[in-house]
């Protein structure tokens, strides 16, 4: 396939993969934007009132960045994890592989997928947060850097979970088990600083606490880890991953006999 | 000239240690109709699966048009259209967009995928249904999608496995028109199929595959030709009690109105009718019992029933 045929190939997947979340909104898109207004409300307004101010911003303020990298972590992971076990299970991965549509360009169009709901969701549940609080914009390059890239990720890890699952139990185990565990412990609703020392060891293990720090830092200006080792920690894990998912996809494994 | 697919010594082993092809050869001219035929389990559908890329091979070769899957795996695949023998589609997608998308993965930009797609939907009784969603089709439907899907991007090869099944019969029927008109215009076709009438009435060459080994590679018309006896069935008009005495020919009576008349091929089929009516035997009707392909395929797979 030359480059112009190569294109409209990551494009015809792409638009497959939007249309897809799309068709389905009503399971996509709203739910998250329900969630994190009931978070506001409940862990914002309720609780956060008797938390008082944490480095400087309300609590409300405070945990915005969080929420919205948790949602887009969510979403970016389930979408590629369901979109890619769902051509598994009902075989229209075949469509792709009997294409001469070559196995990275399968593996992006997948992710971009994942990229466009994480997205989506991360703007919706923007619109949600305004109700509820201002949200300051310390950089914008490096806040959407780390939400692209933070969906880039999860989009990848959901893609690895889809290749490994055997039925529709597989590919709720990752998120159920190790995901939300993670994210919640990731410091969405407190800084680490607030933890004692042995515990600040222990979070100072969990990546995704740089993806919510990092993200914070692009939003409020604060953060409890250094920037660059978050980047470094993004960017590895995509290269690691990603690496691991093509050479899955070139192995066939879970796809071909 | 360059064969439009070529397998030499292809091997299949699965990971439980089942071998489902032992070495096969086999070449499809550029053009042909050919029929691959077999009992469930001989190894079509793998064979099927190694071109199209879905499954691994073991050993041997593979050539599409020239193109070596090891080698030049896009160049073979951008050849094949494969219609597989599970509906293999995204059911909640409209029929519309699962054409127009498998030309994108082929590198054919949107606007000729719709042309191409509205013409196959057309030609295949699907453009009234272009904007359902593929799961609300009847099962003759859904075949005729898959075949739109697999011609979309133009194939030079078009491989059906098992295409007609469940199909009634007016269905059936037309899509052996289209399929006719499609081989007449150039696109070598391999066809896989349960019914053997389909195959000696569309294919010009034949391979017959039995536990992962070609048992027969010939024309259609010099498989048939090595038929030395079929049987006919003669509904009679008045009932019999007896089985009649018909020099030169086996005779048994099914019931009363029934007798199964066995013709070698050399036979008159005068001579029998003379005998018949020189004892008073009036027929109404007859018809062969089976068809002839179906005789010899189950006499070449060892007397097993079920066909390919």
């Amino acid at each position: 396939m030359n480059g112009h045929a190569q294109y409209v190939a990551f494009k015809a997947i792409l638009v497959k993969e939007v249309l897809r979340f799309a068709r389905i909104w009503i399971q996509t898109i709203l739910p998250p934007m329900i969630t994190t207004a009931l978070y506001f409300v409940i862990f914002g307004r309720l609780i956060g009132s008797q938390v008082g101010d944490v480095h400087g911003f309300q609590y409300m303020e405070y945990i915005v960045p969080g929420l919205i990298l948790m949602t887009v972590i969510t979403n970016s992971y389930a979408n590629v994890v369901s979109s890619f076990y769902s051509a598994k299970f009902q075989h229209n991965i075949e469509e792709m592989l009997v294409a001469p549509v070559p196995n990275y360009l399968i593996l992006i169009g997948f992710i971009g997928g994942g990229l466009a709901r994480g997205l989506a969701v991360g703007v919706a549940v923007t619109i949600v947060a305004l109700f509820f609080t201002p949200i300051p914009l310390h950089s914008l390059w490096v806040a959407c850097s780390v939400l692209v890239l933070t969906s880039i990720l999860f989009s990848l890890a959901g893609f690895i979970n889809g290749i490994y699952a055997k039925s529709f139990d597989d590919i709720s185990v990752i998120p159920t088990f190790v995901l939300t565990p993670l994210t919640y412990l990731g410091g969405v609703f407190y800084s680490v600083a607030m933890l004692p020392p042995f515990w600040q060891s222990i979070s100072l293990a969990n990546p995704i606490l740089y993806m919510v720090n990092a993200f914070r830092y692009g939003l409020l200006g604060v953060s409890d880890v250094n920037l660059a080792v978050a980047y470094a920690a993004i960017l590895g894990f995509i290269a690691g991953l990603f690496g691991f998912a093509l050479h899955l996809l070139n192995r066939g494994y879970g796809i071909r006999s | 000239m360059t064969p439009a697919l070529s397998l030499h010594n292809l091997t299949k082993v699965y990971k439980n240690g089942i071998t489902a092809l032992h070495g096969i050869d086999l070449e499809v001219a550029p053009g042909d109709f050919f029929a691959l035929l077999g009992p469930n389990g001989a190894g079509k559908s793998t064979t099927i699966g190694i071109v199209a890329s879905l499954v691994n091979k073991t050993s041997g070769t593979v050539q599409v048009f020239g193109h070596d899957i090891d080698t030049d795996l896009a160049a073979a695949k951008a050849c094949i259209g494969l219609v597989p023998q599970e509906f293999n589609f995204n059911i909640f997608e409209p029929v519309m967009e699962i054409v127009v998308s498998q030309a994108g993965y082929y590198g054919i930009p949107r606007r000729l995928a719709s042309e191409r797609a509205e013409r196959y939907l057309n030609q295949l009784g699907l453009w009234e249904r272009r904007h359902d969603q593929a799961r609300m089709l009847s099962g003759g439907m859904k075949r005729r999608l898959m075949i739109a899907r697999a011609l979309v991007h133009e194939p030079r090869l078009l491989i059906l496995d098992e295409p007609t099944a469940g199909v009634d019969i007016e269905i059936r029927h037309s899509m052996w028109s289209f399929l006719t008109e499609i081989n007449a215009a150039g696109t070598t076709i391999i066809l896989t199929t349960h019914y053997l009438e389909e195959a000696e009435r569309l294919c010009r060459n034949i391979a017959i595959i039995d536990q992962g080994r070609i048992v027969e590679n010939t024309s259609m018309r010099q498989l048939l030709s090595r038929m030395n006896a079929h049987t006919l069935v003669l509904d009679l008009v008045r009932p019999l009690d007896v089985v009649p005495a018909l020099p030169g020919f086996a005779v048994s009576l099914t019931d009363d109105h029934t007798l199964e008349v066995e013709v070698s091929r050399d036979a008159n089929i005068n001579t029998l009718f003379a005998a018949l009516s020189a004892q008073g035997i009036e027929v109404g009707s007859l018809r062969n019992k089976t068809n002839r392909l179906e005789e010899l395929f189950i006499r070449l797979v060892g007397g097993k029933e079920e066909a390919a």
